[in-house]
């Protein structure tokens, strides 16, 4: 009982930090894209138009992710 | 959402610092998303989707009203936007060969997402319509959901178009136990969930960054001691900031819709999977 009511208390909170947490991915996620797209860049500048096309389609997933997390956050 | 005010009675420690004089500063929440009607049944969303498609199909009446091959610098904008539509998202997406029956869907979708972010930022209106998730569902789940899987089942016939999304060649038969439903969720509820969710969440949060920092500093001006008053400033600094940032993230989310509904469809069309 009490410890229901901690957590009432507490949920916003643990949700702020649910929220953090679903964002490592994310951010990790987004970090390898572009890090491989400067790779690729840097390699073969003239590339460099096919894989930005390549890189917004991947980064648009991962995004996704981290929002989905933004959007629990106001549901919890 | 349930994150009403009943949760937020405890006042925080930055709250108990800032307070000296007045009230504690509760930061906005989902709730400054809902209005009053402005008439019975009619809210501020809905008269910004109609004046955003306004807005669209005016601007192309009166840029394509009177073309020229040396084209003015206003048919020159909707030049551009079209070919960013028709080139960089269609054709690259979904192939050269039958990418021309798209260009309008994605067109319409790309300008007037742009548009409704737009009034996210745009001074007296401030208030993007895509962060109520209806609007972006009404979009992905009854436009781009259908065209998608329609197009595909018209060109390859029910049957075939299923066996090529549910089952994509080259891998062991006994895989597919795992893979046919993980294709099935994506293709089939996934997609047009995460489509929706991601402008809607992106816009949802942009407004509402701006909103922490704009009522912050209201809070700051009106409410704390007189020396931390002048850090309002500070966090009015940020808002213009975060509107600049904010400007870019909805550029991105309207191109970003636009690819995807453009990338489902070339997925949906293609031969092999």
């Amino acid at each position: 009982m009490i410890l229901a009511q901690g957590v009432g208390e507490l949920g916003s909170s643990i949700a702020a930090i649910g929220y953090g947490t679903a964002a490592i991915g994310g951010g990790v996620g987004a970090g390898l894209i572009w890090a491989a797209v400067i790779n690729g860049t840097a390699r073969q500048p003239e590339a460099q138009g096919k894989l930005m096309g390549i890189a917004w389609i991947s980064y648009v997933l991962v995004e996704v992710l981290a929002l989905i997390g933004l959007v629990l956050f106001f549901i919890a | 959402m349930s994150a009403g005010p009943e949760n937020r009675k405890e006042p925080s420690l930055g709250a108990l610092v800032l307070a000296t004089e007045g009230g504690e500063f509760s930061p906005p929440g989902v709730e400054e998303f809902f209005f009053p009607p402005i008439v019975d049944g009619i809210t501020k969303p809905m008269v910004l989707a109609v004046l955003a498609l306004l807005i669209c199909v005016s601007f192309y009446l009166l840029a394509t009203r009177n073309l020229k091959v040396v084209p003015s610098k206003f048919q020159f904008a909707a030049e551009s936007i079209y070919d960013l539509c028709r080139n960089t998202i269609a054709r690259d997406q979904i192939g050269s060969a039958e990418f021309r029956p798209f260009v309008p869907l994605i067109l319409a979708l790309f300008s007037f997402i742009l548009v409704n972010n737009i009034f996210g930022i745009f001074p007296v209106i401030y208030f993007p319509t895509l962060s109520h998730i209806g609007y972006a569902l009404a979009m992905s789940v009854l436009v781009v959901y259908p065209v998608y899987h329609i197009a595909g089942m018209r060109k390859h016939g029910v049957g075939r178009y299923l066996r090529n999304q549910l089952f994509p060649p080259g891998v062991p038969k006994a895989v597919y136990i795992l893979l046919t439903p993980i294709e099935f969720f994506t293709k089939f509820v996934a997609n047009p969930l995460t489509l929706a969710i991601r402008v809607f969440a992106a816009m949802l949060a942009g407004h509402l960054l701006l909103l922490v920092f704009t009522l912050g500093g209201e809070y700051l001006l009106t409410e704390a001691s007189l020396a931390l008053k002048p850090v309002s400033i500070i966090s009015w600094a940020f808002v213009i900031v975060i509107t600049f940032l904010e400007a870019l993230v909805l550029v991105i989310q309207a191109y970003v819709f636009a690819v995807l509904s453009a990338s489902y469809i070339g997925a949906a069309l293609a031969e092999e999977h």
